[in-house]
């Protein structure tokens, strides 16, 4: 049985700029639907892992594949959509003809329903006739995403996509990447924002000096930091306790005459995740 | 499609309506001054020993100036249209979308190369055959090969647009126009070397001037323009002519532009070849 190769599968990646090292030795995979996100503080390497799997930046050496090409080929470039971190379209073009030229480029027979459809997807069908220079950010950004997905990606990596919008810009593309992910599609996906990225990845990688430093689902990274009960002698805190321990001890807490209101079991968020993971490092 | 993306851009860019306007103002100077030439011609009085033909002189001079300035104008346009097409366009945003599909770079930037000089040709051509027409329609001159000189002055600058556009992939925008300018600067120079050359009689001049034509061929095939113009003047006029307003015609031929050939794929395929090995 013939097996489909993961949207993008990295391994012991490494990228120099001269005496500067940028990624050491990372490992990366991104499965058919999945939504993985990439974290970590500026310099850590994240847009240059991003690059190399578009095509714009070549690895000193390792291995990256899109769809099981290698990365920066034309069959590798065929099967993704990019948005990069800081990017501009001709402000001649309307929307609509900027995504009918990437429609050509990337060789998709989509048609005008392909770019209805995809100017729908990010609430821009009124501004189909809109001239870029005429959008504002968010809307150039929103665009962004819609020439993105111009031919169906396999994999879609996006770089700070919303890093210009607003917070109900910022909800649509959480929402655009929930039904993405429901259609199949794979993204990596490098943003700032933990929020953003606890409410919707699958599974995420924090990098720190070029080199994975944790990975995993927000769920597994997440740490046990006991559980919480709240009774009529107020709310009292068992470090240490885990989810199986809850049962235990509400049924201590009513034998011990306790009235019992709430049980929370406590894990650390991601932020306390990726702070402990980085060090405390910021920008 | 891509190509017409490249022509787009070309067309779009706020330096090509400067040029145009600049245009429109060389060309009322131009009118002035064969006006004004032609009409005080029959007052010039040649010596009676010098056997210069004064209309074919003054016409192919006026024209030699106007090629020039064609040809100068026409590197304006080629230089600031494809400055910063890799460069620029990347330290702007503007190119990585367009990178990351499967067309391919080097598709991407022949693309661009086609569109600019697209516009260049067309720009050249039209300036050059309107000067011919003020020069012909004013002083009832026509140089003995009107086609010619202007496709070579418009090879000429689609050389230009080659290595700005190789420039643009391996400098800042900023850089490159200066490095182009200063090539241009160099051909030039290469031009008038050649004539201090002939008249000095100095073989080593001549032949440093030669080479230069060759490594700058825009020099060479503006040369060549300027002597096809006048292929059948001879005696005093022709020799005067041939010195050019800026440099002579020493470097023509079939040579020079089956070099210029070479030159602008060589060029192209070195552009194509950084492009593709950079890293945006």
């Amino acid at each position: 049985m013939r097996t489909v190769p993961d949207a993008l599968v990295v391994r012991n990646l490494q990228k120099r700029y001269g005496s500067v090292r940028a990624l050491h030795g990372v490992d990366l995979t991104v499965a058919e639907g999945e939504l993985v996100g990439l974290l970590g503080p500026n310099g850590a390497g994240k847009s240059t892992l991003v690059k190399i799997a578009a095509g714009l930046v070549r690895a000193t050496s390792g291995d990256a594949r899109v769809a099981g090409a290698r990365a920066g080929s034309r069959d590798a470039r065929a099967s993704l959509g990019y948005l990069a971190e800081l990017f501009r379209f001709p402000g001649w073009y309307t929307a609509d003809e900027l995504l009918e030229l990437h429609q050509r480029l990337a060789g998709s027979t989509g048609g005008a329903a392909e770019r209805a459809r995809l100017l729908d997807l990010v609430a821009l069908s009124e501004a189909r006739t809109r001239r870029v220079d005429a959008m504002s950010k968010g809307m150039a950004q929103r665009l962004g995403i819609a020439q993105a997905l111009v031919g169906e990606p396999r994999l879609l990596l996006l770089d700070e996509p919303t890093s210009a919008l607003d917070p109900v810009g910022r909800r649509t593309v959480r929402l655009l990447l929930e039904e993405l992910r429901g259609r199949g599609v794979s993204v990596l996906l490098n943003s700032h924002l933990l929020s953003e990225i606890e409410l919707v990845c699958d599974r995420v990688t924090i990098l720190l000096g070029g080199e994975v430093v944790a990975t995993g689902s927000p769920q597994e990274l997440a740490r046990p930091r006991g559980v919480e009960l709240e009774t009529d002698a107020g709310v009292q805190t068992i470090p240490g306790a885990t989810r199986e321990d809850a049962p235990r001890l509400v049924a201590g807490a009513v034998a011990a005459g306790r009235r019992v209101y709430g049980v929370r079991v406590l894990t650390s968020t991601l932020e306390e995740v990726y702070l402990e993971a980085v060090g405390g490092e910021t920008d | 499609m891509i190509a017409g993306y490249g022509f787009r851009e070309a067309v779009r860019r706020k330096m090509f309506a400067v040029v145009l306007v600049l245009t429109v103002v060389f060309l009322v100077l131009f009118w002035l001054v064969n006006h004004f030439v032609f009409g005080q011609l029959s007052t010039i009085t040649p010596p009676a020993d010098a056997n210069v033909d004064t209309r074919t002189f003054a016409g192919a001079f006026l024209t030699g100036l106007a090629m020039f300035s064609t040809l100068f104008l026409g590197v304006v346009l080629a230089v600031f249209l494809t400055l910063g097409v890799v460069g620029g366009d990347a330290e702007r945003g503007l190119l990585q979308p367009l990178v990351v599909r499967p067309v391919g770079r080097t598709t991407l930037l022949l693309a661009r190369f086609v569109g600019a000089a697209a516009v260049v040709v067309g720009y050249v051509l039209v300036v050059y055959f309107t000067c011919l027409a003020i020069t012909g329609l004013t002083g009832h001159w026509w140089p003995d090969n009107v086609a010619w000189p202007g496709i070579e002055v418009a090879g000429g600058a689609v050389e230009v647009v080659a290595l700005s556009l190789l420039g643009s992939v391996v400098l800042s925008s900023t850089a490159n126009g200066i490095a182009v300018f200063m090539l241009f600067g160099a051909g030039l120079v290469a031009g008038l070397l050649g004539t201090i050359g002939h008249a000095l009689n100095s073989h080593s001049v001549k032949t440093a001037s030669t080479i230069a034509s060759y490594l700058l061929p825009f020099e060479g095939l503006y040369q060549d323009a300027l002597r096809m113009m006048t292929a059948t003047a001879s005696g005093l006029t022709g020799f005067l002519l041939q010195l050019g307003p800026f440099g002579g015609a020493y470097v023509h031929g079939w040579g020079i532009r089956a070099w210029g050939a070479g030159y602008l794929v060589v060029v192209l395929a070195l552009a194509a070849l950084a492009f593709n090995r950079k890293s945006l």
